[in-house]
C-alpha cells in the first residue's frame, strides 16, 4: 500500500514487461515465403457486429476462390482476421499488432468511418496500403496516400438520386434534410447541386434533428409546394416516421432517400406508407445481372445465407487488393500502392470500379423501392 | 524517513520512464502500445481508486473525466498546438514537450473543474445514488459532445482526427507515477485518514469533527484530474477520438480493475490494471469467444479471491505484526 512498494512493484512490472517483449521481438512474424499474408480488421463483435461479420464472409471468400485458382504471384494467399470488438482503441492496437507481428503486406477494413480514421495513421506511416470496403466518410482517405476504399461516398449518393429523379420525369422536388447528421446534409446538398443545374426546382427545403418524432409542420410546408418527390436523407428511425405521417397529410408523391435507409426497421416503422419510395444502396442480391447471381449462389452454397451490401463490399475490396498484387508483381509497399491507386474499371460485384486521384471509388449504385414490404431492385445507376 | 523513501522512488521511476523512451524505437510497435494501454489504464484504475476503494463512495462516470481530458487537450494541440510551439522556437522535442505538457495539464484542471461541479452537489448522496448520478453524468458528456456539430471544435459523432501522436513511454509512465506518488502520499498523510474515516464509517468520522463531503470532493476532484491527464493521453496515443469510446462500458473497465485488484489497495489496482490489459491480449486467440473467456476469468477471480487481488488488508495487518 505504501509508495515505495507501489513503484517497486510498477518498475519491476514494467521491466519484466519491457525484457518480455524486446527478447521475443526478432522472432514471429510470418517469414514463411509461399505466402502472402493479408491482415483484416473487422468487428465481430459488439455494436457492429452484423457489419464486421457480413464484410468478413465476403473477404473469406475472396481470399479462398483465390486460393482455389492457384493463389497470386505463385504463392497462396493468407488472411488473417483480428477483432477491434467495436470498441474504439481497439482498432489501431490490432492494426499495429498486424503490421508489426504479422507481417502483412496490405490492411483490409474497417466498414465503420471512425475505426477507418484509426487504422489509417497507422498504416500510412507503416508504408502499408489499406482498403476500407465500405467507410463513406469522406475524411477517412485524406489521412494519406496508402489510404483507399472501395465504396461511394456519401456526396454521391445526393447526385445519383437527383440522376434517377430526373429519368422519372421528376421536375419538382422538396428536400427534407436531418442537420445533425453531415451523412444527410452532405446528401442534400450534392443532391440539390445537380438538381438545380439540370433544369429541376426545389419547390421547398425543410429540415429536422434526429430523434425528433413530429414532421407535420414540415410536411406541410412541403405539401403546398405540390413536389413529384421528397428527398428525405435522414436515416431509417426518422424516415419511416415522416413516410407515416406524409400519407396521413395526404401527400402521396414518393420519398427518396441514401443508404441510410437500409435497414428493416424502415418498414416495420413506416408499413404501408412507404410503399413505392426509392433509395440508393451499394448492392442489390436482387440485381439481375448473371455475375451478381453467381455471386449470391457461391455465397449461399458457402456460408448459406444471402449476401448483403458488406458482404459484396468486403469481396470486392480482397478482389480489387489481389488484382492490384497480380498487376505489381510484387507485394512490396510503394509498387503495391502504386498498383492500387491504378485500378481502373475493375468488373467487381459492386459495380465498375475505377480509384480517382483522392482514392475514392468512383463507381455506380444501385437503386431500390420497397414493395409488398421488401427492398427491391430497380435500375443500377453509373455516376 | 519514510517520505525521503517515496520520493526517491519517484525520481527513479521518472529516471527509468525517460530511460526507456529513448530506446523505445527498439521495441516492437505492438508491444509498445500494449505497454501505453497498461500505463493508462494503471492511471485511470489507480485514480479511481481514491473515490471507488479509499473514500469508498460509488462513482461509474469515470469515461466521463476521461472524455473531458481528451477532448480539452486534443482540442489545445489541434486549435494551438501549431502557434504554441512557434512561440517556444519552433519545431524541437522541448517546444513539442512544452506544448503537449499544456494540453494536458488543461485537459486534467478541465476534468477537475467538472469533478467538482458534478462532486459538490452530488457528493452529499450516498452510495446507489451517487452511482446513478455519476452514471448519469458520463452519458450526458456522450450524448452532448455526439450532438455537437461535425464541422465544430468538437467534431460531432465522428469526433476528432489527425491529434499528434505525441504520447510516448516516458509521458504515460511519468504520469502513472506521479499519480500514484501523489495518491499513495495523499492516502497516507495525516490529511487522508479523513478519506479512510469516510469510508469505514461516515458517521463516526463526522461525530469526530471530520467534513466528510469535503473529502469526498477533494477525492472526487483529484480522481477527475489524473483521470483528465489518461484521457488526454489516450487521445494523443491514439490519434483519433470518438465520444462512443467513453460510454458506460468504459467507466466499467475501470470499476473491475479497482474492484479485482482490492479496493483501497494501490498495488492491487496496478496489477489488476496490468493483469486486464494484458489479458485482453492474449485472449485474442480465441476470437469472438474472447469476451465469454474473458468475463468467465473475472467470474472465477471473483469467487475464488473477492476481496480482490492484492487486498489493502493484507499490507496492514503485516505493518502492525
Amino acid at each position: 500500500m505504501f509508495s515505495p512498494r507501489s513503484f517497486a512493484s510498477l518498475t519491476a512490472l514494467a521491466g519484466a514487461l519491457i525484457i518480455g517483449f524486446t527478447s521475443c521481438k526478432k522472432e514471429g512474424g510470418n517469414a514463411n515465403a509461399d505466402e502472402i499474408v493479408i491482415g483484416e480488421v473487422a468487428a465481430m463483435t459488439g455494436g457492429t457486429a452484423t457489419f464486421g461479420t457480413s464484410s468478413h464472409a465476403g473477404t473469406q471468400m475472396a481470399i479462398d476462390e483465390i486460393n482455389a485458382a492457384g493463389g497470386l504471384l505463385g504463392k497462396k494467399l493468407k488472411l488473417i482476421t483480428e477483432d477491434d470488438q467495436s470498441k474504439q482503441g481497439e482498432a489501431g492496437t490490432v492494426a499495429k499488432k498486424l503490421i508489426s507481428r504479422e507481417k502483412i503486406v496490405a490492411l483490409l477494413g474497417e466498414v465503420a468511418s471512425g475505426k477507418s480514421l484509426e487504422m489509417g495513421p497507422i498504416a500510412q506511416k507503416a508504408g502499408v496500403p489499406m482498403i476500407s470496403p465500405a467507410s463513406t466518410n469522406p475524411k477517412v482517405t485524406e489521412v494519406g496516400d496508402y489510404v483507399f476504399r472501395i465504396c461511394f461516398i456519401d456526396p454521391f449518393q445526393g447526385t445519383v438520386m437527383a440522376k434517377f429523379a430526373m429519368s422519372r420525369g421528376w421536375k419538382k422536388v422538396a428536400i427534407l434534410t436531418d442537420t445533425k447528421q453531415d451523412y444527410s446534409v452532405g446528401l442534400a446538398q450534392f443532391f440539390k447541386e445537380y438538381f438545380a443545374k439540370n433544369g429541376g426546382t426545389i419547390t421547398g427545403e425543410q429540415s429536422y434533428g434526429s430523434g425528433d418524432k413530429d414532421f407535420k409542420a414540415q410536411l406541410t410546408a412541403i405539401k403546398a409546394g405540390a413536389p413529384d418527390a421528397i428527398f428525405a436523407s435522414g436515416y431509417y428511425n426518422e424516415t419511416g416516421l415522416i413516410a407515416a405521417q406524409a400519407r396521413e397529410l395526404g401527400i402521396t408523391a414518393p420519398l427518396l432517400g441514401g443508404d441510410g435507409w437500409d435497414s428493416p426497421s424502415l418498414v416495420e416503422v413506416a408499413g404501408k406508407a412507404i410503399e413505392g419510395s426509392f433509395f440508393s444502396n451499394h448492392f442489390s442480391n436482387e440485381d439481375k445481372s448473371p455475375k451478381i447471381q453467381d455471386f449470391v449462389k457461391r455465397f449461399q452454397a458457402k456460408h448459406g445465407k444471402t449476401p448483403d451490401a458488406m458482404a459484396a463490399l468486403g469481396y470486392d475490396s480482397a478482389m480489387i487488393l489481389a488484382d492490384a498484387i497480380k498487376r505489381a508483381g510484387t507485394t512490396e509497399g510503394k509498387a503495391l500502392r502504386d498498383a492500387i491507386a491504378t485500378t481502373k474499371d475493375f468488373d467487381g460485384i459492386t459495380g465498375k470500379i475505377t480509384l480517382d486521384e483522392k482514392r475514392n471509388a468512383n463507381k455506380s449504385a444501385v437503386v431500390l423501392t420497397i414493395k409488398d414490404g421488401k427492398f427491391s431492385f430497380v435500375e443500377s445507376l453509373a455516376p | 524517513m519514510k517520505h525521503y523513501k517515496s520520493q526517491l522512488a519517484l525520481i527513479v521511476a521518472l529516471a527509468v520512464s525517460l530511460g526507456v523512451s529513448l530506446c523505445s524505437s527498439s521495441i516492437d510497435d505492438y508491444y509498445l502500445d500494449i505497454m501505453l494501454n497498461v500505463g493508462i489504464n494503471v492511471i485511470l484504475a489507480v485514480s479511481l481508486n481514491l473515490v471507488n476503494g479509499h473514500t469508498g463512495q460509488f462513482s461509474l462516470g469515470h469515461a466521463a473525466f476521461m472524455a473531458v481530458g481528451a477532448y480539452g487537450s486534443s482540442i489545445v494541440t489541434l486549435e494551438m498546438g501549431a502557434a504554441m510551439i512557434r512561440v517556444f522556437g519552433g519545431s524541437s522535442w522541448f517546444a513539442e514537450g512544452l506544448t503537449f505538457l499544456i494540453a494536458l495539464c488543461v485537459g486534467g484542471l478541465c476534468a477537475a473543474l467538472c469533478g467538482w461541479i458534478v462532486g459538490v452537489p452530488s457528493l452529499r448522496l450516498r452510495g446507489d445514488y451517487l452511482a446513478i448520478v455519476t452514471l448519469g453524468f458520463n452519458e450526458i458528456i456522450r450524448v452532448v459532445l455526439q450532438n455537437t456539430s461535425g464541422d465544430g471544435p468538437f467534431g460531432g459523432a465522428l469526433g476528432l482526427k489527425g491529434i499528434e501522436p505525441y504520447t510516448n513511454f516516458f509521458w504515460v509512465f511519468a504520469t502513472a507515477a506521479i499519480a500514484i506518488y501523489t495518491i499513495s502520499a495523499l492516502v497516507n498523510s495525516t490529511y487522508g485518514r479523513g478519506f479512510l474515516a469516510v469510508r469505514d464509517d461516515e458517521i463516526a468520522g463526522e461525530s469526530m469533527g471530520v467534513n466528510t463531503v469535503r473529502y469526498k470532493v477533494i477525492a472526487f476532484v483529484t480522481g477527475s484530474f489524473f483521470a483528465g491527464l489518461a484521457g488526454g493521453l489516450y487521445a494523443h496515443l491514439r490519434t483519433t477520438i470518438s465520444p462512443e469510446g467513453f460510454n458506460f462500458l468504459k467507466s466499467v473497465d475501470v470499476v473491475v480493475m479497482v474492484i479485482l485488484g482490492g479496493m483501497g489497495s494501490t498495488v492491487g489496482v496496478i496489477l489488476a490494471a496490468v493483469v486486464l490489459t494484458v489479458l485482453n491480449e492474449f485472449l485474442r486467440d480465441f476470437e469472438q469467444y474472447r469476451m465469454i473467456v474473458f468475463s468467465l476469468l473475472l467470474i472465477v477471480m471473483m469467487i475464488v479471491r473477492p476481496q480482490g487481488l492484492l487486498p489493502a488488508t493484507v499490507f496492514q495487518r503485516r505493518k502492525q505484526a
